[in-house]
C-alpha cells in the first residue's frame, strides 16, 4: 500500500506502489506465457483425432464394462486381503524405522547434528520424493513380483513421511518439561521416553492413521507393477480387455478407499477431541 | 553443604552472566536469590546441577565436585538436587502420578521407567506426597487438567520424591496469584524444616522472600551484591541490588506480622484449598 | 504380627478404558500380524538373488549415468514438467467456482451438494487409476496424464479452498457486508484477503504434488517421466535409474523451496 502526494497536495491512495505493481503483473504474465507454451507442447503430442473421437470411445468402453462381472468377486476377496496386509504391515514397519529417525534428525534430539542429522535428512528427502510406486518398481526388480515388494515399498515411501513430520514435532516441543525431566537425574533415554515422547505422541497418533488411510489407496495400484494385491487382477484383466472385470475391481477398490477414510477420520475425530 | 568457589558463567560473545560467585549453604538451611531480571538467577541454579555448565571454578555438594563430574555420575548428583520450576514444567500430557514418579527417574533403568515400574515404596511415597501437597486423590488425573497452584504442588512432589539434600527453586510464584503464592512459599518452607532440606529460592517479590526465608543473597549483573539476612535489606541495599527506586513499602518494619512463629502448619491448614 | 507397612501401590490407568475392546486389541492384533504374515508368500530365493542387485542400486547413486538414455530423460522430465504445470493451471481455474459452491456458508444447498459430489468423486478415485482410463479414452501421451491430473487438483484444492472459506472470520465478511457489498463484491473483499496467502500456498503445494505423481503416469502410458524410470528398471539400467531419480528428488527439493520462499513473500 501507498500513499503518493499529487501535485495539488491532496493524497491519492494506491493498492501498490509502482514497483511491486509491475511486479505483480509480469508475475502473471509470466505465468500466462509459461502455460500457453506448456499447452503448445501438450497439443503437439496429442492426436486430437481421438480425442474428438473420446465421447464415442468412453461410451464403448462403458457399455462394455456394465454390468460389472459380480461373481468375479469370489476371486478378488484375497487379492483385497494382500491389498490391506501390504499397507497395514507397512504402515507398521515404516513407523519401526520412521519414529527412531525423527528422534535422530530433530535438532534437539539428535545425538549428532553434524553426520547423523544430515545423513537422515537426505534419506528423509528421497524417500518423500519418490512415489510409492517408483518404489515398488525398484523393489520388485530387486525382491521379485509379491506382496513383500509392496510392504517394502509401501514401508520405504513412509519411512520419510513419518520422520519428517514427527521430527517437526519434536522440534516444536515445550522444553521446560526437559529440562525438568533431566534435572531429576535422567539419562538421555528417559528424558525422552518422559518429557519428548508424551509431547508428540498424539500427533504421532495421528499421522499413522492419515499414514495408514493413504497406503491403502496406494496399495490398490502397486500391482500394475507387479507388488501384489489387487492391482495385479486389475492388470490382468486390463491386458485382457476384460471390461466387466475392470469395472468391479474399479468399484472394489473404491469401496475399500472410502472405508478405510471413514475409519481414519473416526480415528482421527477421536483423538482431537481427547 | 553446598559449597560455591568463584563459579562463572561466559557467554561465547565474552559477556559474563555469572562472575566469582562464591557461598556456602549450611544443612536445611534457605536461601532467598534476588536480583533484577538478567542478574543471572536462573543461571546460577542452573549451574548447581549442571543444566547449563558453567565455564569456571566449582560447586561442590556434600564435598563432592560437580562441576568436573563425568556424566554418568552426575545423575547421581542430580538425583540429590530437586528442582522447582517457575512454569511448573510437568509433562501435560502424563498422569499426576507419572509426573511425581518421574523425579524417581534418576534411580531406576530405562526399561523400569518405560513400564513405569517405580517400586512399591516409591509408589507409596507418592501418595504420600500427593496427601502432603494437598492432592490426594488426584493420581490418575492429566497434568493438563489441574490450575496452576495445583501443577505447582505436582511440582514439587516431583522435586520431594528425588528424596533430595537440596531444593533449587526457580521462580516458584511467578505465575501463580498472591493467595497460591504464599501458599506454595510455605509449602515449600515447611517441607525443607521438616525434612531438613537446603534450598535456594530464586525469587522476584522481595516482601515475599523476606518472609518465608532465613537468609538472602542479591545478585546483582551476575555477581554477589548482598549476601545476609532478610532485615538487613534497607533501601540503600535494595538501591543497589535493583537500581534508584522508592522502596518504602516493600522493606520489612520491625515489628511487621510475618514473622515465622504465624507460619504454624495450622495457619497453612486453614489456607488450603 | 508382621512389622511391614501394607504399601499402597499404583497402577497406570489403562490406555483403551473399555474392558472388551482393551482385550480385542490385546488379542486381535498379534493374531492379525500371524494371519498376515502367514498367508503372504515370500520366494525367499529369488529375494536372495536379489541382494546383489540391491547393493548395486544403491551403489549406483555414486555413479549416475545421465548420458546413455539423455534424450530420453530429457524429455520424460520436460513433458512432466510441463503436464505438472497445466494442469495445475487448469485444475485451479476449475476448482475456484467449485470450491466457492462447496463452502457452506456461500452456497445455495443444491450447488453445495453437487459441489461436494465432484469432490469426493474426485478423491475417492486414485490418479493411476483415472490415467489408466483417460488413456484408455484418449490414447497414450501427456493429454491423458494432463486431464489425470486436472481432474485430480480439482478434488483437493476445492475441498481445502472450501474448508478455508467456511472457517474465514465471520466478523470481517460481516463488516464487509453491511457496507451495502454485493455478493461478488463481498467475495472479493470480504472473503478474498482472507483466503489469498493459503490459496497461493496450496498452489504451489499441488505443483509440487502434481510434479511427483506425474513420474509415475509414465508407467500406464499417460506421458511424463515415468516410462524411461520403467524401463530402467526393467531392464536393470540402475545407473539410469538413479539419475532419473536424483533429478525428480533435485526438482521436489527447489519446488518446496520455491513455495516456501514465495509463501513468505505473499504473508
Amino acid at each position: 500500500m501507498a500513499v503518493k502526494f499529487l501535485s495539488d497536495d491532496t493524497k491519492k491512495w494506491q493498492r501498490h506502489d509502482l514497483k511491486t505493481s509491475l511486479m505483480i503483473w509480469s508475475g502473471w504474465l509470466a505465468g500466462l506465457v509459461l502455460f500457453v507454451l506448456c499447452w503448445q507442447i501438450i497439443s503437439e503430442a496429442t492426436t486430437w483425432f481421438f480425442v474428438f473421437d473420446a465421447p464415442r470411445i468412453a461410451e464403448d468402453i462403458f457399455t462394455r464394462a456394465m454390468p460389472p462381472r459380480w461373481e468375479y468377486i469370489n476371486e478378488l476377496w484375497e487379492p483385497l486381503w494382500d491389498t490391506f496386509n501390504i499397507a497395514t504391515i507397512g504402515t507398521g514397519i515404516a513407523i519401526l524405522f520412521g519414529v527412531p529417525m525423527a528422534f535422530l534428525t530433530a535438532n534437539n534430539t539428535t545425538p549428532s547434528r553434524y553426520i547423523i542429522r544430515p545423513i537422515c535428512m537426505v534419506f528423509i528427502v528421497a524417500s518423500r520424493s519418490i512415489n510409492s510406486l517408483i518404489w515398488a518398481l525398484l523393489t520388485v526388480a530387486i525382491l521379485g513380483p509379491g506382496v513383500l515388494a509392496g510392504v517394502v515399498a509401501i514401508s520405504l515411501r513412509s519411512i520419510g513421511f513419518f520422520a519428517k513430520l514427527i521430527y517437526e514435532a519434536i522440534e516444536e516441543i515445550d522444553t521446560t518439561p526437559v529440562e525438568a525431566i533431566r534435572a531429576t537425574g535422567a539419562s538421555p533415554l528417559q528424558v525422552m521416553a518422559y518429557a519428548v515422547w508424551p509431547q508428540v505422541k498424539a500427533i504421532f497418533v495421528g499421522v499413522a492413521v492419515f499414514r495408514w488411510d493413504v497406503n491403502i489407496r496406494h496399495s490398490t495400484v502397486l500391482g500394475l507393477v507387479g507388488a501384489g494385491g489387487i492391482g495385479l487382477q486389475l492388470s490382468s484383466s486390463l491386458n485382457t480387455l476384460a471390461w466387466p472385470q475392470v469395472s468391479l475391481i474399479i468399484l472394489a477398490i473404491l469401496l475399500t478407499v472410502i472405508f478405510s477414510e471413514a475409519i481414519s477420520a473416526r480415528i482421527r475425530a477421536h483423538i482431537m477431541n481427547k | 553443604m553446598l559449597e560455591l568457589e568463584k563459579l562463572s558463567k561466559a557467554y561465547t560473545s565474552g559477556d559474563y552472566a555469572l562472575k566469582d560467585v562464591s557461598f556456602t549453604i549450611e544443612k536445611g538451611q534457605v536461601v532467598a536469590l534476588i536480583g533484577p531480571s538478567g542478574a543471572g538467577k536462573s543461571t546460577l541454579i542452573r549451574c548447581i546441577n549442571r543444566l547449563v555448565d558453567p565455564t569456571s571454578g566449582t560447586a561442590s555438594l556434600n564435598g563432592k565436585n560437580i562441576t568436573a563430574m563425568p556424566t554418568r555420575k552426575l545423575r547421581q548428583v542430580r538425583r540429590q538436587m530437586g528442582m522447582i520450576f517457575q512454569d511448573y514444567a510437568l509433562v501435560e500430557r502424563l498422569t499426576v502420578m507419572e509426573n511425581i514418579l518421574s523425579g524417581r527417574l534418576g534411580y531406576v533403568g530405562f526399561w523400569r521407567s518405560l513400564f513405569r515400574k517405580f517400586g512399591p515404596e516409591a509408589e507409596n511415597d507418592a501418595f504420600g506426597l500427593l496427601e502432603k501437597v494437598g492432592l490426594p486423590g488426584y493420581e490418575d488425573k492429566r497434568a493438563d487438567a489441574l490450575s496452576g497452584g495445583q501443577r505447582q504442588r505436582v511440582g514439587i512432589a516431583r522435586a520431594l520424591i528425588q528424596n533430595p539434600s537440596l531444593l533449587l527453586v526457580d521462580e516458584p510464584t511467578a505465575s501463580l496469584d498472591p493467595k497460591t503464592a504464599r501458599q506454595v512459599m510455605r509449602l515449600i518452607q515447611d517441607l525443607c524444616h521438616e525434612r531438613n532440606l537446603a534450598a535456594i529460592i530464586n525469587i522476584h517479590d522481595v516482601a515475599l522472600a523476606q518472609q518465608f526465608v532465613e537468609r538472602v543473597i542479591g545478585l546483582k549483573a551476575g555477581q554477589v551484591a548482598y549476601d545476609g539476612p532478610p532485615e538487613g535489606l534497607t533501601p540503600e541495599v535494595l538501591t543497589e541490588i535493583y537500581g534508584e527506586e522508592d522502596w518504602s513499602a516493600t522493606v520489612r518494619k520491625d515489628g511487621d506480622e510475618g514473622a515465622s512463629e504465624a507460619e504454624t502448619p495450622e495457619a497453612y491448614a486453614v489456607e488450603k484449598e | 504380627m508382621t512389622d511391614t507397612v501394607q504399601l499402597k501401590r499404583w497402577r497406570r490407568p489403562p490406555m483403551i478404558k473399555r474392558t472388551w475392546l482393551r482385550a480385542l486389541v490385546w488379542v486381535g492384533v498379534p493374531l492379525y500380524v500371524v494371519l498376515s504374515l502367514g498367508s503372504m508368500e515370500v520366494n525367499w530365493a529369488r529375494v536372495i538373488d536379489g541382494l546383489p542387485r540391491a547393493k548395486e542400486f544403491i551403489l549406483s547413486f555414486s555413479s549416475p549415468d545421465f548420458t546413455t538414455r539423455w534424450n530420453d530423460i530429457y524429455e520424460g522430465i520436460y513433458e512432466s514438467l510441463v503436464m505438472a504445470f497445466a494442469s495445475t493451471v487448469v485444475g485451479i481455474l476449475i476448482s475456484v467456482p467449485i470450491g466457492l459452491g462447496a463452502a457452506k456458508n456461500l452456497a445455495p444447498t443444491p450447488v453445495y451438494l453437487v459441489c461436494r459430489g465432484i469432490i469426493a468423486l474426485s478423491r475417492a478415485l486414485q490418479e493411476i487409476i483415472v490415467a489408466i482410463l483417460m488413456v484408455a479414452i484418449f490414447g497414450f501421451g501427456p493429454f491423458a496424464g494432463f486431464l489425470t491430473l486436472a481432474f485430480a487438483t480439482i478434488g483437493f484444492f476445492a475441498k481445502l479452498l472450501a474448508e478455508r472459506i467456511e472457517d474465514v472470520s465471520k466478523s470481517q465478511s460481516e463488516a464487509i457486508r453491511a457496507t451495502g457489498a454485493s455478493w461478488s463484491q463481498w467475495v472479493l473483499y470480504g472473503i478474498h484477503p482472507q483466503v489469498f496467502p493459503r490459496f497461493i500456498g496450496l498452489s504451489m503445494y499441488r505443483l509440487d504434488i502434481n510434479f511427483r505423481e506425474s513420474a509415475v503416469l509414465g508407467i500406464v502410458g499417460a506421458g511424463g517421466i515415468g516410462a524411461t524410470l520403467n524401463t530402467a528398471f526393467d531392464r536393470y539400467e540402475f545407473d539410469t535409474a538413479a539419475a532419473i531419480i536424483l533429478i525428480i528428488i533435485a526438482l521436489v527439493l527447489m519446488a518446496e523451496y520455491t513455495s516456501s520462499w514465495l509463501r513468505v513473500k505473499v504473508q
